[in-house]
């Protein structure tokens, strides 16, 4: 580890002078054929070139005439530039493939080959080129070197998201057999044993039993951690990271107090003990759905009235955004298929709804008490998470998404300071782990990503001693407790926002 | 000559409009299955409809990512609007009023367009990143336009051709009854530059143009929550 040195901070945030190549031989694993097969993938790359390319022209059409966003983000884009410093691959790796319109442009520049006019007759004029093999693994390369942030979507003039065309390129490497094997294999997993971490049913029960003898020693409390309990009010998903990687626990802890506190009744749900969704990640509108489709059969089957989820940054994109679409958790349903669950839930209450809005709820009509000292030794900053952030929302108005875990914060301790203007909010800077990119061998293209955000910590950290970054995101909190180290800070600097929740809560003594 | 140019003429308006009717048709029939919307975004049609406004009028996103660059953008594209206003005289008999109102603004505007473009480009030529990202036709885009307005600028200020004469040829034209131009060499060049933008608009990235309105990412209300969204191709999953 002491190897490893991280990219030095930029005295003033200057846009990085260009390295040529400087990424170009960093690549995720190639997934297994097993893995592939899996989950409905071919195995591995046909044995004939042609073949692999005609597939992937293919599937490029297919995905121009199902995704609107894919089609307008190919044409539209001028090249003027404006994302072209945003993104933090390229601020980190100074490599001109990670500006934004660059990683674009390599899929753009086949497209305008097979699917315009000007590409077909002028090639060359257009940035148009043929697809090879080279091509191929240039995508493999730098598609993988995209945690999907849409930080850029942010400045563009015509707000193209290179995330979409990251997916869609994700989604073409797959399937010709070129899938990518951290994402490819924890979907295999969420299938078979149901959740990213593979942890069974049984495990999953004697560690939440473990959790309620560690709370009950620390305070003395008869704190529940349910699982699988029929009529519950609230069904819990939450990351599987929260059962047992650190600090997302402590976090978990701080759900379960503030249900206790709450006195509403909950459970967790064996079948369903994951709320991350790499089906996103890869841009798989099926994958994406069928593992949704797990937590509507846990909600049918419970028969709940409400589904709360915990910290984690894309589950909450899928959750917030998506589920109404892929499993009807939501309202406004006019079809059988989502009326049967909506029918169910009670619309009383936002559905999904996030944890930080539960708890802030409960915080505003004054529910829940605490004892801010608890969290004296804090200074505490906010990490906003990309999507939370900047694809989804909580509470009712826009940009509630960065006020209500704020106000938790603010309501749970005493010291908070914000990170530099630019650093936070909409345009806040992605962990550098993202996107299915939270693997060991792209662990150097994970340190260099996390250059903006670690700068942004260092000033807050000088001026202020900031000592703790809140976030709500599980692949936040694993990707910092592993370069926190890195950029010379102590892992424990990055934690929960419900961890914080969770030192402070009074339960019991009212 | 002039057949050339009337023929010339005709055949970029009819594949401009043919072309980009046909984008506009092809971009609106593609589902957008998922809500994406850039958030934080409006949570009502009304507020996205302001934000839609505000990006097409003010460049909003622009203006948050880079100053300079949304300077020279707004200042050309502004300009080319007003230039654009002020050539409506040429095809309205008698010249609206509001046209007539516009008539000196275009003319500044003419001179501020040629501005923008020139800091445009000087940005593709001297700002790595840029280059780096820049393709031949981004600099024959800004060339191609940067001539068209150069050359109507010459004609105004230095060699005024028979304005009379012009405006009946575009009148010829909108009803087909073909009309002389003028005979004048850089009049000619102006007009067979603007045909040759009208013929490359539909394929090019002047695309933006319509693709704007049809940016997910902006175009989406934030309200998935409150109403199911679902694409007809989605919906055959769940049969
Ligand atoms: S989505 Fe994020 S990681 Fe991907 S190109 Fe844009 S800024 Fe970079
Ligand atoms: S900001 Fe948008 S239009 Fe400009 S280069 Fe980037 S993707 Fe293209």
């Amino acid at each position: 580890m002491a190897t490893i040195t991280p990219p030095a901070y930029r005295i003033i945030p200057i846009i990085p002078v260009l390295n040529h190549g400087a990424m170009a031989k960093s690549m995720p694993y190639v997934a297994s054929e097993k893995m592939q097969e899996a989950i409905g993938f071919p195995g591995k790359l046909a044995e004939n070139w042609q073949e692999t390319h005609d597939a992937v022209i293919a599937k490029m059409g297919e995905l121009l005439g199902k995704y609107r966003s894919l089609k307008v983000y190919m044409d539209a884009c001028v090249h003027c530039g404006a994302c072209s410093d945003k993104c933090h691959y390229f601020i980190g790796t100074q490599d001109p493939k990670n500006m934004p319109v660059a990683r674009q442009d390599l899929m753009r520049s086949v497209y305008r080959r097979y699917f315009t006019l000007a590409g077909k007759l002028f090639p060359q004029w257009v940035g148009a080129r043929d697809l090879t093999r080279e091509v191929l693994d240039e995508w493999f390369s730098y598609f993988n070197q995209c945690s999907e942030c849409r930080r850029c979507s942010v400045f563009c003039p015509y707000g193209i998201d290179t995330a979409e065309i990251t997916m869609a390129a994700k989604e073409i490497l797959d399937s010709v057999g070129y899938g990518q094997k951290y994402s490819n294999e924890i979907i295999g997993k969420v299938h078979k044993i149901g959740n990213n971490l593979g942890l069974p049913g049984p495990a999953l029960e004697n560690t939440l039993e473990g959790l309620e003898e560690d709370v009950k020693e620390d305070t003395g409390i008869d704190v529940r951690f349910p699982l699988d309990v029929k009529g519950a009010e609230v069904l819990l998903i939450t990351p599987s990271a929260d059962f047992f990687a650190e600090p997302h626990i402590d976090s978990l802890i701080g759900y379960a107090k503030v249900f206790h506190a709450s006195g509403v009744s909950w459970t967790l749900s064996s079948k369903a003990s994951e709320a991350g969704n790499f089906g996103m990640f890869i841009g798989n509108y099926d994958q994406l759905r069928k593992i949704a489709l797990r937590v509507r059969e846990a909600a049918l089957e419970l028969g709940v009235k409400r589904i709360v989820v915990g910290e984690c940054g894309h589950a909450w994109r899928v959750a917030y955004s998506f589920w109404n679409t892929l499993i009807g958790v939501g309202a406004g349903a006019k079809d059988p298929y989502a009326i049967q669950l909506q029918n169910q839930l009670d619309h009383r209450y936002k559905q999904p709804m996030h944890i930080c809005e539960f708890t802030w709820d409960l915080i505003e009509r004054g529910g829940l008490s605490f004892n801010k000292e608890a969290n004296d030794k804090h200074i505490i900053t906010f990490h906003d998470s990309c999507n939370v952030a900047r694809a989804s929302r909580m509470g009712d108005m826009a940009g509630g998404q960065f006020e209500i875990p704020r106000n938790i914060i603010k309501a749970v301790a005493n010291n908070f300071v914000e990170m530099r203007d630019g650093t936070t909010r909409e345009q806040t800077f992605c962990c550098g782990g993202g996107g299915g990119l939270l693997t060991d061998e792209l662990l150097d293209l994970r340190i260099k990503g996390a250059l903006p955000r670690m700068e942004a910590l260092q000033q807050v950290a000088d001026s202020h001693g900031v000592n703790f970054m809140a976030t709500i995101c599980a692949i936040c909190k694993a990707q910092f407790t592993k370069v926190l180290p890195i950029y010379g800070f102590d892992r424990r600097v990055v934690g929960g926002v419900h961890q914080l929740v969770s030192n402070a809560i009074k339960l019991g003594d009212k | 000559m002039n057949a050339l140019i009337t023929l010339l003429f005709t055949f970029a308006i009819l594949a401009f409009v043919l072309g980009f009717g046909y984008r506009i048709y092809d971009y609106a029939r593609t589902p957008a299955p998922l809500l994406i919307p850039t958030t934080p975004a409006p949570t009502s049609r009304v507020g996205m409809l302001l934000r839609m406004l505000r990006e097409v009028t003010l460049f909003e996103s622009l203006f948050k990512a880079n100053l300079w660059t949304w300077a020279a953008s707004w200042a050309f594209h502004v300009s080319l609007a007003l230039v654009l206003i002020r050539h409506l005289r040429y095809f309205t008999e008698p010249v609206w009023f509001w046209v007539v109102l516009a008539q000196p603004f275009g003319l500044y505007a003419g001179l501020l367009m040629v501005a923008g473009l020139a800091a445009l480009w000087a940005r593709r030529i001297f700002v790595e990143r840029i280059r780096y990202i820049s393709t031949p036709s981004d600099h024959l885009m800004l060339a191609l336009l940067l001539s068209i307005a150069s050359s109507g600028l010459f004609i105004k200020f230095l060699f005024n051709t028979d304005i009379i004469g012009v405006k009946r040829f575009c009148l010829g034209i909108l009803h087909f009854d073909f009309q002389a131009l003028p005979g004048d060499g850089l009049l000619y060049l102006h007009l067979s530059l603007v045909a040759l933008l009208l013929l490359i608009f539909p394929f090019s990235k002047l695309l933006h143009a319509p693709g704007i309105f049809f940016s997910p990412s902006r175009n989406q209300v934030d309200n998935p929550r409150e109403k199911r969204h679902l694409s007809a191709w989605a919906a055959k999953l769940e049969k």
